[in-house]
């Protein structure tokens, strides 16, 4: 898949929706059954959904440390009622560090589309079902619209922080988010492309810098603020505002931008966050 | 990037915390201990740039070791590798080497086998779970376990690949890709033949009874859809 712009034209022709669009696709390309391929997608989910509320006891620390048991804080903050965010928004971000909390930790996460950035979906898909009307069963099939647009990610630009920068992993995640929270929603499938433009377009030129060359700092809390711009995102396309530049215009961006990144920026460690004296003394403490 | 299937943009389901450093470094172990075709009794575990470099703090020792076990990307046990491998009685030995001019998260493997059995298989993983098995026992060879794959180990003579080629289309047996290397002309070779099908019993017995045929492994591909 090229061009997601072309998929949206193909799908309001033929009045479906995307996910049905990617999925009949899917099942043309492999020669594999739909039942099959959306019963491994709803096996996904429900790992998804188990790294949520395993991340959300707080128990999970990285090996190094760094990261660990602070979605279950931001859960305790709701509780006390002082939220800014309110609800909804508190639990997405909680629940997208929850997650990249259990991936840190070395437990079992989906990819989505990499481990990184493996927050984002399950927190917003699972945050929006529980407050829409929507039945698990629509939730999986909207994972298909998600991997669909990283498909067209993927072949136009990247999904990968040492090819693109952090843009291409936790941005590509949030547009994937923002797509499938508008069709959850009954958005047409415009309005998904109009999301993932507007939440792709907030992450362009962020760098990829672990400290130490870890998956922990700055990822896990990245995850977080993810989530809460594919909310926004999906939320002003759902209000019917447009993103002035279409989607496949803004990942070619993205692939520009990515390339143009200096190396010492794509998840190297040799520049950026991993390269200030804070995380030159983690680096320090261990390697000791 | 040519992207084959939505699965490759949500999933794999693995054990954090890096797709290339985790999840790639338990399908390399795995297929490294495949290759050997025995329970590994100790393994030599040589890591190469970024895997020696930031291994440590994503588990790759870890992830290698629960491969060499038999564990999948998607095992909770990863964590704990180091701990099962002791109580199985493997031995793991891990050094940081410089392998050359090759992908900068790569591994080389000395494995024994409880029966005495001997392999060396050298490995990258190339992002998002994705590998590539670059040498068995310094052949150059190329292949990444995503599909069923035949090893075989050769005296080199002419009609040998013909041979086995019919020997597969026989079966019904589609090839998908193919590589062969060689020590010099009329010397070992050895070839990976890559299918569609999965290879039965019954062909890789009859392959092991080809007269020039030194060494027949068959493959089972490590990546499922």
């Amino acid at each position: 898949m090229r061009s997601y712009g072309e998929l949206v034209e193909k799908t309001e022709k033929l009045n479906k929706k995307i996910s049905d669009m990617v999925l009949q696709e899917e099942c043309l390309r492999t020669g594999i059954p739909a039942e099959q391929l959306l019963k491994k997608m709803k096996n996904h989910y429900a790992v998804m959904r188990e790294s949520v509320e395993s991340g959300m006891t707080g128990e999970w620390k990285s090996l190094s440390g760094l990261v660990g048991g602070e979605a279950a804080l931001l859960e305790k903050y709701r509780e006390s009622g002082k939220s800014i965010l309110g609800n909804l928004v508190n639990k997405a971000a909680a629940r997208a560090m929850a997650v990249a909390e259990v991936n840190a930790g070395m437990g079992r996460i989906v990819a989505a589309p990499t481990a990184g950035s493996c927050g984002v979906l399950p927190a917003v898909l699972l945050t929006v079902q529980e407050m829409s009307d929507a039945t698990e069963e629509d939730a999986v099939q909207t994972l298909f619209t998600s991997a669909g647009l990283g498909m067209v990610i993927a072949e136009r630009a990247s999904v990968s922080g040492a090819e693109g920068g952090c843009q291409a992993e936790i941005g590509s995640a949030a547009a994937m988010a923002a797509a499938a929270a508008v069709e959850l929603c009954g958005g047409s499938p415009d309005q998904t492309a109009q999301a993932a433009a507007l939440a792709l377009k907030s992450f362009l030129g962020l760098v990829c810098d672990p400290v130490a060359g870890l998956v922990e700092v700055p990822c896990v809390k990245r995850n977080a603020m993810a989530a809460v711009i594919a909310l926004t995102a999906a939320e002003m396309a759902l209000a019917g505002i447009k993103s002035a530049i279409p989607l496949d215009e803004v990942i070619d961006a993205m692939a520009s931008i990515g390339r143009e990144m200096s190396c010492s920026l794509k998840e190297t460690s040799r520049g950026g966050l991993a390269v200030t004296p804070a995380a030159q003394k983690y680096k320090d403490h261990l390697a000791r | 990037m040519k992207v084959g299937s939505v699965f490759d943009l949500l999933g794999p389901v693995m054990v954090g915390p890096s797709s290339s450093h985790t999840a790639g470094a338990v399908r390399l172990g795995l297929m490294a201990a495949k290759i050997l075709g025995a329970e590994v009794k100790q393994a030599r575990i040589q890591l190469h740039g970024s895997f020696a470099e930031t291994g440590k703090g994503h588990g790759t020792h870890l992830a290698l070791t629960a491969g060499l076990l038999g564990m999948k990307p998607d095992d909770s046990r990863i964590r704990e590798a180091s701990r099962i491998a002791l109580e199985a009685g493997m031995e793991t030995v891990f050094e940081n080497v410089n392998l050359g001019d090759v992908h900068p998260n790569s591994v080389r493997f000395l494995l024994t086998g409880w029966g005495g059995e001997k392999a060396e298989i050298n490995g990258s993983s190339l992002g998002g779970g994705k590998i590539l098995i670059t040498a068995v026992n310094d052949f150059n060879v190329e292949f990444t376990g995503e599909y069923p794959a035949l090893i075989a180990i050769y005296m080199d003579y002419p009609g040998m690949i013909a041979e086995i080629t019919k020997l597969l289309a026989g079966k019904g047996i589609n090839i998908a890709q193919m590589k062969v290397s060689r020590e010099g002309k009329g010397q070992n070779a050895l070839a990976v033949i890559e299918t569609d099908e999965p290879i039965t019993d019954i062909l890789s017995s009859e392959m092991k009874k080809m007269p020039m045929i030194e060494q027949v492994m068959f493959i089972e591909p490590i990546i499922d859809i």
